[in-house]
């Protein structure tokens, strides 16, 4: 799991020496037939690939319940127009950079430490994991208490301490903020477990080495662990960046993207959009996000990948 | 959907791409229905307490006329995607038999040419006229009222209003006056709700009174792009009181995160003295406050003149059938419609739920003991010239991010001239959709 | 770093993180709790306090029963939606993945930017609206089932995949010699091997399909068809002054994979850390 995504494209060299002595092969060959792609495949290209492609088409149309007309790149447009996008598409990437950048950090530390020989491990392990398998919704739901302004657990806590906490979701300028946090306090605990696997497949040699040498905590883990570990890294990375700059359900329960449009990301305003009846700009959001996502997840999986086989 | 359920999990395993080719042949399926003379009708309502009351209250008082049509009330969720599920379901052809919507914009945003069965019958002409027109497409009627007619305006405490000596204003001054000196005795002034977004809207929608008095063309000249809200003074008005309220902190400490049942809470113990809402809130009111029921009082949101002093008010929901329904069904469905539109009808539903206002069919009064929101509202209703619906139900066009944008200028994030502005591009979107000359 | 040292390190940090998960995750959990033991009216306090009455049994009543059973409804739809989706992925993906992972051909580039792309590129809401209608599956349970694999099925892939290179080819050569054909070969050798991360791929899916509040949103709307994740947005716009009952249905929903949880906590680790240590 922690090296799933950097994997494919080491295993390709493995593959390529069957290519040679391909005729002698060609009985084996027939034992992995190509039919077996074909039951996934009908799916997922008629609910996934069909959509896609036709999503371009109806980006380009104004399309009701009951009528569709070609308006050419209006959608985009007024899209553009709408108070919700701009600050949609920031929000995205700041929900997405922030989300995943805690997660790598937090989870990677978490997972130090709960490799270390420290009491109750099992357990701790248990409890971080555990929001994970819990309802987004109604995670959402109990933040969104916790989080009020005058009676929440929160802020009634730093009032002891005689602060004052601030709107945690009604003020603007804090709303998209405090939800990425909790979206953290969610999943920090799958990136934690990938980190984990990661760590735990490093060869003991290593470590035994290291402390020959009289290596510090601080050492081993900036020479050893940080280098070694870094398939997890791209995995928690890039799942947690597709998933970040996607996010919905977390924002919709909490704020609905409010105060007014402050924490809309476009997902949300996709959702707006198709509530409202404006199927043909909804999916103009669609092919929106489309870009957005393949133009920042792709660049940075080569990157990561590209790196990882120099190493 | 049940049918579903009786395929065994492992079947649906072993040859999904199959099964769904197969499912897709059996995806319609007929859904009850006549056998012997017995009709049941499907009845789509929203799943507020006072709809489901209402439709079971209307369902079983003609099932007892006529017991060979039973009624089956199925039920949706509330507002954006409760829109969602109608608009769905109408234009997949997969509709109940009859089914209540809001009448108006809504309404008119179904294309009810297409998708809804026109209504014919003297009952028809007994509709109020007020509620006639919001039912009305291409001078086909279409709908019956379910519910009454709201006021959209003020709920106020009227022990605190006594308490500190103040009068219901008629003028715009004289409410800031009043609620100067509500803040000045340490109470909340305005109540405002943001939590729920929907609360935000009711001094710009609630306002069209005062609008209507200064531009009696506003709602044909929207219609047709000609007038908008940022450059037309008198309808810029609201977004500005709604800008007011809060600069001037007269506002609950939690406007922000507060729902509307917290605010009406506030508004029943006194702890708010007025609150900008629809009436319909008042069940919530009754549910839970009972005895104060008779405490809080309604008026009509003050212009600038006294002499035009008058209220805002939303035309009940409407019954409606789609175009779907044939055959036996459509003949029960429409004397159903009738018969909800008659007195016995009207009666069934106000024994059902509490009214909140006047009934939408003329001959069929209220009963004495309504409660004193009810009586207020009948006092603007029975007078000429001292009520007017909402835009809603003028002009088929209402954009839907409003609320969002009122929240902005309500919360000091946009002022009220950009709000507008900022509003009129949110209903040319909503225009433009529908297909109006003119945007 | 002397023996001494570093046990005191132990005691003193595994006690510190004690410490801090203990607030920051226990404590929202029996926040949950709490509200769900309350009755209306101190629930609807929102504080952070004991409880001054237990109507947990009440509450689960009142709450099972609201809008005519709904919730049952939804807890069997979500179960079917689960099991045959999850089913489905683990089947359609362990076939890719074997013959991805075996088969050398010129195919291998484009089902690799297949699988990527269902990684990365999010679903087109309206069109799969508008294909789900015209297939006649649009508000079917069987359509968000096909839905749930189609969009589930690029990560199971991927996870299978890893492991399967792991597996030595000599066995399936050893199968092919013994007369076994590719059927055989697949479901009776291989398929039985992939147990471990089968287990990671049942409850990652399971955990990712049962929490699902999107898909069942856009593609399955109605109330007859709710999924345990739309009961609880349904019950959040009607219980806005019964947060006790709102709480108890997150409580009720969250038990499912709680049971998941205790079965599979050893697996989960072990399962993904399966896919990189080799052997």
């Amino acid at each position: 799991m922690a090296t799933v995504i950097g994997k494919a494209r080491v295993e390709e060299p493995a593959a390529a020496p069957v290519k040679a002595p391909r005729r002698k092969h060609a009985g084996i060959q027939s034992h992995y037939p190509f039919w077996f792609y074909l039951p996934a495949g009908v799916v997922y290209a008629v609910l996934f690939l069909v959509p896609t492609f036709i999503a371009f088409y109806f980006s380009l149309t104004r399309w009701g319940l009951f009528s569709q007309e070609f308006i050419g790149l209006d959608n985009f447009r007024q899209f553009f127009n709408e108070p919700g996008l701009l600050q949609g598409l920031k929000n995205s990437l700041i929900y997405g950079v922030i989300t995943s950048a805690l997660k790598v950090v937090l989870g990677l530390l978490l997972a130090v430490l709960l490799t270390s020989q420290i009491i109750a491990r099992g357990w701790l392990r248990s409890v971080i994991f555990f929001p994970v398998l819990v309802s987004t919704i109604g995670v959402g739901i109990t933040f969104t208490i916790l989080m009020n302004p005058q009676q929440g657990l929160i802020n009634k806590t730093l009032e002891v301490f005689g602060i004052h906490g601030p709107g945690w979701l009604t003020n603007p300028s804090l709303a998209i903020y405090s939800v990425a946090l909790v979206d953290v306090w969610k999943g920090v605990g799958l990136a934690t477990v990938i980190y984990i696997a990661g760590i735990v497949s490093i060869p003991r040699d290593y470590f035994e080495a290291a402390e020959m040498d009289g290596a510090t905590a601080f050492e081993r883990f900036r020479h050893i662990i940080l280098p070694l570990a870094r398939p997890a890294t791209v995995t928690v990375i890039i799942l947690s960046l597709i998933g970040g700059l996607r996010s919905f359900d977390l924002i919709w329960a909490m704020t609905g993207g409010g105060p007014g449009f402050s924490s809309d990301v476009i997902a949300s305003v996709i959702y707006k959009q198709y509530q409202a009846g404006f199927y043909g700009l909804s999916t103009a959001g669609n092919v929106i996000l489309f870009f957005a996502v393949t133009l920042i997840v792709l660049p940075i999986f080569w990157a990561l990948n590209r790196k990882q086989v120099d190493m | 959907m049940k049918l579903t359920n009786k395929r065994r999990p492992t079947a649906v395993v072993v040859g999904v791409a199959v099964a769904s080719l197969a499912l897709a042949a059996c995806g319609g399926g007929d859904d009850g229905g006549s056998s012997g003379g017995k009709v049941t009708l499907s009845f789509l309502v929203d799943n507020s307490e006072t709809s489901v009351a209402t439709a079971k209250g209307l369902a079983d008082a003609y099932h007892k006329k006529n017991p060979d049509v039973t009624i089956d009330v199925e039920q949706r969720p509330q507002g954006g995607d409760g829109d969602n599920v109608v608009k769905t379901r109408l234009s997949t052809g997969d509709m109940t038999d009859i089914f209540m919507y809001n009448s108006g914009s809504l309404f008119q945003a179904l294309n009810p040419k297409q998708t809804m069965v026109p209504l014919e019958g003297d009952y028809v002409d007994t509709l109020a006229d007020a509620f006639k027109q919001s039912v009305t497409a291409d001078d086909k009627v279409y709908g019956v009222p379910f519910g009454t007619f709201m006021g959209g305006g003020v709920l106020y405490n009227i022990p605190a209003y006594k308490e500190l000596g103040l009068e219901v204003p008629k003028t715009w001054s004289q409410f800031e006056e009043n609620s100067d000196k509500i803040k000045a005795a340490g109470k909340t002034a305005v109540i405002q709700t943001y939590g729920d977004t929907w609360t935000s809207q009711l001094l710009v929608l609630g306002d069209y009174h005062n609008v209507a008095e200064q531009e009696p063309d506003f709602a044909d000249d929207y219609t047709a792009g000609k007038a908008k809200f940022a450059d037309t003074p008198a309808a810029l008005t609201g977004f500005e009181h709604t800008q007011e309220v809060h600069d001037k902190g007269w506002v609950n400490e939690d406007f922000q995160s507060a729902k509307n049942a917290d605010g009406m809470r506030m508004l029943a113990q006194g702890d708010g003295v007025q609150y900008p809402m629809l009436t319909f809130a008042m069940a919530e009111v009754a549910a839970n406050y009972p005895d104060q029921l008779n405490d809080i009082g309604f008026f009509g949101i003050p212009g600038d003149d006294e002499s035009t002093n008058g209220a805002t008010v939303w035309s009940p929901g409407g019954i409606y059938i789609p175009a779907t329904t044939e055959g036996d069904k459509l003949k029960a469905a429409q004397d159903f419609v009738a018969y909800a539109a008659s007195p016995d009808g009207c009666q069934a539903q106000i024994e059902a739920t509490p009214p909140q206002g006047p009934m939408g069919v003329t001959g069929c009064d209220l009963p004495a003991d309504v409660t004193q929101v009810v009586k207020d509202i009948q006092t603007y209703t029975e007078k000429d010239g001292a009520s007017t619906p909402a835009l809603e139900f003028l002009s088929p066009i209402k954009g839907p991010a409003l609320e969002q944008i009122l929240v902005e200028v309500g919360s000091g994030i946009r002022d009220a001239k950009s709000g507008a502005a900022l509003y009129d591009e949110d209903a040319k979107k909503q225009a433009q959709q529908l297909g109006i000359e003119g945007w | 770093m002397n023996k001494a040292g570093s046990r005191a390190s132990r005691y003193w940090l595994g006690g510190a993180a004690l410490v801090v998960t203990a607030v920051v995750f226990v404590v929202p959990f029996i926040f949950i709790l709490f509200m769900a033991i309350k009755d209306r009216k101190q629930s609807s306090l929102l504080d952070f306090s004991l409880p001054t009455s237990n109507n947990l049994i009440s509450n689960i009543v009142e709450v099972i029963k609201s809008r005519d059973y709904m919730l049952v409804t939804a807890f069997i739809n979500s179960t079917i939606l689960t099991v045959a989706s999850v089913a489905g992925m683990v089947v359609l993906g362990a076939m890719v993945a074997f013959v991805r992972q075996r088969r050398y051909s010129r195919w291998n580039r484009l089902v690799d930017l297949l699988v990527l792309s269902g990684l990365i590129i999010p679903p087109a809401v309206v069109p799969t609206i508008w294909v789900l209608q015209k297939l006649g599956i649009f508000r079917t349970l069987p359509g968000l089932i096909l839905i749930e694999i189609a969009f589930g099925l690029s990560f199971t892939i991927l996870l299978f995949q890893a492991f399967i290179s792991t597996i030595p080819k000599e066995l399936d050569e050893a199968a092919i010699l013994d007369g076994a054909g590719p059927f055989r070969l697949f479901f009776r050798v291989i398929f039985p091997l992939l147990k471990s991360v089968v287990v990671t791929v049942i409850v990652v899916q399971s955990v990712f399909v049962f929490n699902d509040f999107v898909n069942p949103l856009y593609f399955l709307p109605g109330d007859d068809n709710a999924t345990v994740q739309l009961t609880l947005f349904n019950f959040k716009s009607q219980f806005t002054t019964e947060w006790n009952l709102l709480f108890t249905d997150i409580l009720l929903i969250t038990v499912p994979m709680l049971v998941l949880f205790i079965f599979f906590n050893r697996k989960i680790v072990e399962g993904m850390t399966a896919g990189a240590v080799k052997g």
